[in-house]
Parts: C-alpha cells; sequence; structure tokens
C-alpha cells in the first residue's frame, strides 16, 4: 500500500459515516396507527398539538416525538397519571444525524406498574440546544442527563449540576459525540498528552471541591501542595 | 476528629458512655466550658488507584472526623469511546467491543448487542440459538456475581470466600475459553447466531459445573450469611427505600433488594424466559445485606436455570439461514459460486439494517442492561449505538447512600452496588 492511498484510507475513517440528508428517523408530522399503545393515544388527546410525530420501530416499539419546549410538562404528566404511571427512566440519550439535522434527546420509559414502555424524543436545532432538564422528576436523570450535555454539548436547564461526566471536567475540544467530531479528536497527539498529564490542582478538582479543600486562614488552596498529597 | 475530642465527649456527658455505662473519669470536669477546637470538614480523595474502588472510580469526600458528609465521584478514566467507535464499524465488527465493557460477564453483552440488532432487522434466531444464549447468560450471571461475593467480602475483611469464588470462575472461565477460545474478550456472537456451536463434550463440562458449584455456594453462605461481623458492616448500611430506588434509576438486584420485583426477564420477556421455571429473590430493607442475599439467591436461580436449559436444548442449526445474514461455511464457500458471494458480499459490505430504532433492555448481572441503536435504510453501521448502563445509574445513588455513614461504610456500600467501571466509562 502506497503512502497516498494509507493517506486516504485514514481521511475516510476521519470523515466518518457517510450520511444520507434525506429525511430519516424524524419528526416529520406522520401518525403511525396509535391503538396498540394506549399511552400513545392519550397523548394525542392531551397533548395533540405538541405532538410533532409518532411511528412504531422494530415491531413494537411506540415513539413520540413532542414539542422540546414541552418536556417538562408531558414527562410529568406522564409519570403521574393514573392511567400511565411512567415510574422507571430507563435511559437519557441523544442522536446526531450529522448533516446539519436537529439532535434528537431520547427519554425511554417504563412503567412498573402497567409493563409498558414508552419512548419520546425531542428535536433540537443545532443553534438552541437548550433543554428543560428532568432531574426534578427523576434523580436518576441527573448522571444520564450531564453524559448527554458532556458528549452532544445538549444543555439542560435548571439541571443541578450541569458539568461534564466521562471527559475531563476542563475537556476544550468539543462535544465527542457529535458527527462533527473527528474520531482522532481535534488536538494533535502531542497537545493531547501534554494536556492529559497536566498536573495543575485546577486540573484534578473541580471548583466546588477547591472551596472545600481550602483552609479559611490562607488564601491559597491546601490541597495538592507538596506538605498535603490532598 | 482526633482521639482527644472523643475522649472529651465521653467524659462530658457521663450517660454517654460507649458501651452504656456512666463514665466515671471524666478527662474533663463537667462544668468546664466545650473549648473551641476549630474542627473543620476535611476533603480526602480516594482513588482512582485505589483497590476498595473496584476499578479506576475517584472518589472526592467531604469528612465530618470519619463521617462522610458528601462524595463526588468522578468517572471516566476508563473512557474509550465505544458508542463513537461502533459509529465507524458495521454490524458485525462492533460484537467485540461489548465484551470489553463488562469484563465481567463478557458473554451477556455480546449477547445483548445482537438482540438488539436482530430486533432491529426482525431477524428470528433459531430455537438452538435462542437456548444456548440463554446458557451464555445466565452462566455469566453467576460469573460476574461470584466476583462481587469475592471482592465485597475481601472489603469486609472475609478473605476465604473470595478463595472459593475465584476457585469456582476458573471453571467458567474454562468453559468460555472451551467455546469461544478465549477467557475474558469471548466475542462470540453473531448477528442471526454464534461464531460457532458448542463444541462437543462442552455441555457435560458445564452439567459439572452445576453438579458441584452448589455444594461450594452453600460453603460460601455458611461462611458469610450469619457471620456476626459480615451482617455488622451490612446490616443497615446503605438502605433505601423502594420508592427513592425507581425514582432514582436502581435496577437489578440492587432494586430487588428494595422490594420492587422488576426484572426484565419476568416483566419485558425474551428468549422464552417466561416459559422457564424461576424465582425473583426480592428483598425488605434495601441495605446491603439484603443485595448480598438477593444475589446468593439469584446465582441459585441461575443454576436452576441453566439445568432447565440443558434439558431443553434442541438440536439443529444454529445459525439462521439466510445467506444475507449469516456466513456460508468454509467448504461452501471453495466450492459453491453462490456461497462465495454472498461470503464477499457480507464481508465487504455487511448486512444492511431498515431505518428505524430500537431499545433492548435485558436483565445485565448488574441490572437492566439496555442497548439503543438508531439505523439509516440499508445502512450496514449504525448511526447511533447507545449502551444503557446499569453500572453507571447504579452508581449515580452512591452519594446520597453514602451520607452521614463511616468511611468503611462507603467501602461496604460502594462494594454492594456491584459496578464495573469499564461499563460506566466505556
Amino acid at each position: 500500500m502506497t503512502l497516498d492511498e494509507t493517506k486516504a484510507g485514514l481521511d475516510a475513517v476521519e470523515e466518518g459515516p457517510h450520511l444520507s440528508e434525506k429525511s430519516m428517523g424524524s419528526s416529520d408530522g406522520k401518525i403511525a396507527d396509535p391503538d396498540g399503545h394506549p399511552s400513545v393515544v392519550a397523548l394525542l388527546l392531551r397533548f395533540g398539538d405538541s405532538v410533532s410525530g409518532h411511528r412504531v420501530s422494530a415491531g413494537t416499539q411506540h415513539v413520540v416525538w413532542i414539542d422540546s419546549a414541552r418536556n417538562l410538562e408531558v414527562l410529568h404528566w406522564l409519570r403521574d397519571d393514573q392511567d400511565h404511571q411512567y415510574d422507571m427512566i430507563s435511559d437519557i440519550t441523544a442522536v446526531d444525524y450529522g448533516a446539519g439535522r436537529p439532535i434528537d434527546v431520547v427519554y425511554q420509559l417504563f412503567s412498573t406498574v402497567y409493563k409498558r414502555a414508552l419512548r419520546i424524543r425531542c428535536e433540537l436545532p443545532l443553534d438552541g440546544l437548550e433543554i428543560d432538564s428532568i432531574v426534578e422528576l427523576w434523580s436518576a436523570a441527573n448522571w444520564l442527563e450531564r453524559e448527554v450535555y458532556d458528549l452532544f454539548g445538549v444543555t439542560f436547564r435548571k439541571h443541578p449540576d450541569l458539568r461534564r461526566i466521562l471527559m475531563p471536567h476542563d475537556y476544550e475540544e468539543g462535544h465527542p459525540l457529535r458527527k462533527d467530531f473527528p474520531l482522532r479528536g481535534r488536538f494533535s497527539r502531542a497537545e493531547q498528552t501534554r494536556r492529559a498529564l497536566d498536573q495543575s490542582v485546577e486540573h484534578s478538582y473541580i471548583a466546588e471541591e477547591m472551596d472545600l479543600g481550602r483552609d479559611p486562614q490562607q488564601a491559597v488552596p491546601i490541597i495538592g501542595t507538596k506538605d498535603g498529597d490532598g | 476528629m482526633s482521639k482527644r475530642t472523643v475522649e472529651f465527649n465521653v467524659g462530658r456527658n457521663p450517660e454517654m458512655g460507649v458501651d452504656g455505662s456512666v463514665v466515671d473519669s471524666p478527662i474533663f470536669p463537667f462544668d468546664m466550658p466545650e473549648p473551641d477546637l476549630g474542627t473543620e470538614n476535611m476533603l480526602i480523595n480516594i482513588g482512582p488507584q485505589h483497590p476498595a474502588t473496584h476499578g479506576v472510580l475517584r472518589l472526592v469526600c467531604e469528612l465530618d472526623g470519619e463521617t462522610v458528609k458528601r462524595v463526588i465521584p468522578h468517572i471516566g478514566y476508563l473512557h474509550s469511546s465505544f458508542e463513537k467507535l461502533g459509529e465507524y464499524r458495521t454490524w458485525n465488527q462492533i460484537v467485540p467491543l461489548t465484551d470489553r465493557m463488562d469484563y465481567l460477564a463478557p458473554l451477556i453483552y455480546n449477547c445483548v448487542y445482537v438482540m438488539t440488532v436482530e430486533k432491529l432487522m426482525g431477524i428470528e434466531v433459531t430455537e438452538r440459538c435462542k437456548v444456548v444464549r440463554v446458557i451464555c447468560m445466565e452462566m455469566d450471571r453467576i460469573f460476574s456475581h461470584l466476583l462481587w461475593l469475592g471482592t465485597t467480602a475481601i472489603d469486609v475483611g472475609a478473605f476465604t470466600p473470595f478463595l472459593y469464588a475465584f476457585q469456582e470462575r476458573e471453571r467458567i472461565y474454562q468453559l468460555h475459553e472451551a467455546f469461544t477460545g478465549a477467557r475474558i474478550t469471548t466475542s462470540a456472537t453473531r448477528v442471526g447466531g454464534m461464531m460457532a456451536d458448542l463444541p462437543e463434550g462442552w455441555t457435560n463440562g458445564l452439567q459439572d459445573f452445576l453438579d458441584t458449584f452448589p455444594k461450594t455456594l452453600e460453603e460460601i453462605d455458611r461462611l458469610l450469611t450469619r457471620n456476626q461481623i459480615h451482617i455488622g458492616r451490612s446490616q443497615g448500611i446503605g438502605a433505601i427505600s423502594a420508592e427513592d430506588a425507581i425514582n432514582s434509576g436502581f435496577t437489578g438486584a440492587n432494586l430487588r433488594a428494595c422490594g420492587v420485583d422488576y426484572d426484565v426477564r419476568k416483566d419485558q420477556p425474551y428468549y422464552d424466559y417466561e416459559t422457564y421455571d424461576f424465582e425473583i429473590p426480592v428483598g425488605q430493607y434495601g441495605d446491603c445485606y439484603d443485595r448480598y442475599l438477593c444475589r446468593m439467591e439469584e446465582m441459585r436461580q441461575s443454576v436452576s436455570l441453566l439445568r432447565q436449559a440443558l434439558e431443553r436444548l434442541p438440536g439443529g442449526p444454529i445459525d439462521v439461514e439466510d445467506p444475507n445474514i449469516s456466513l456460508p461455511s468454509k467448504t461452501d464457500c471453495m466450492s459453491d459460486m453462490e456461497s462465495m458471494i454472498h461470503h464477499f458480499k457480507l464481508i465487504t459490505e455487511g448486512i444492511p439494517a431498515p431505518e428505524g430504532d430500537c431499545y433492548m433492555p435485558i436483565e445485565g448481572s448488574k441490572g437492566e442492561l439496555g442497548m439503543y441503536i438508531v439505523a439509516e435504510e440499508g445502512g450496514t453501521k449504525p448511526v447511533r449505538w447507545r449502551i444503557r448502563p446499569p453500572s453507571l445509574v447504579n452508581l449515580s445513588v452512591l452519594p446520597k447512600l453514602a451520607e452521614e455513614h463511616l468511611v468503611s461504610d462507603l467501602v461496604m456500600i460502594n462494594a454492594s452496588l456491584d459496578i464495573v467501571l469499564g461499563e460506566i466509562d466505556r
């Protein structure tokens, strides 16, 4: 293999998966037959103007697209309404299709009472990646939303502790699971190594911990210094 | 809290002796005003390299004396971005990534991944394949629980169960190796079937294991279940109510210890689990001890499930007979033009998927393990591949559980959650 061929191969890897721009899995306003799922029927009745799409995926799984401005309201109702009681949030994640299409935030709900599952999706345009946090409904959402924020750059309004979770808290390269993020990262290998080996106190501790570890008598933080090993 | 402060407190209040008796040798006179010792909360860092964190987990704790006031967990030290890597691989190429996530129960992860892809594509696997996968998953449930049992026992000072558990784990390692050629990184499944059928005599090996393993389990049970030290370290520690547990996303044995009988095998059955005869153990108090009891009983149920699966293991092919999904045999490839073309297409292009998304939960060893896959029309790679990590959600409850407990209890609570960092960080 020549050097050029190798380079072309690597470029293809950097480019990432090829995606078409045609409508795909989006809220195209179509409503599939909701009869199989009582919660979908009820959602259409109650929040009909906020439901922007519905489809049945993989045979039996019902997916409902709702207006991202009303996610908290709809999820609150789904959790507390006597006929639905989705008391368990299995998963929160996001999907980036690339090609400038909106990023979808996905909520996977399950009701331990009625043994039913439902998937709620909210589309967020790339220039308005903000949605209300649902930590007040389920505390399980805390880390799951932090992960979406970390890897996709979606901001969750009123989240109690919105900071990166898998990447370092002071990571500056962007949001890795976005389609425009290259597989090998944005910085050079040398720069990445330099940052990873950075031994400064600020790199290892978040601001809150720095405050906790600060000696009130002294202006400088006492953690991580040569005298105390923090 | 220094030693001095403890003595002072004991001496100051004569009714507050350590063993309930009146302490009659005060170090300070009773009427002396409490001096301002200037105590303040301390910040300590546990991990990421610490044996009690069961991996590269880092906990920054705020302590008042020895009482935990606040825990801030830091994860991500093992982050390998499997989900991103998956977007660059064809459906079958992703399988090796899955067992590297949870190296304590690799076969469960292999299975759930291909199950999700098959559900998305509408592939119905053969009866034999279903039972073989049930065997794989139940075997690895025991495999994972044994490691949890050994390491948790050693965290509270019991060394013997660790040795017993690892001796039994070694036998499952050997079964892994006999089946897949690898001890940990099994990569045994393929879309539409398995990498290979069970080798001859393998079921006898598993039967041997099933005949002798319950005896070892009972021995461990005798060492721990009524052990006063173990009870003292685990009862009433890290308790959580059923409502809180559901709200904070607990699944698996952690949730069942609180008295909620949620088990994906019963509630959203897959692979004919509804036809097997097994029970779901539930706890009552939701503390570390109940989690221990639940996992012990789960191992017994898994043994029973494995016996039933071995009994009903049908013959026949293990892969689906669709040339667009399963690879043809090597002999066919070399002698039959048609097979060779299929082989070439499958290797170079992969299996085309329909448009849509699919979430498939199963009962993993750590809790509800789900995979979420989004595909485009005809796509041979996922647009998005997401793992719903049970350990991550379970670990996120740790700060709440550990509050107002001692540092040594924090170790026990962390151990009782049964986390694996490979899957948390992915």
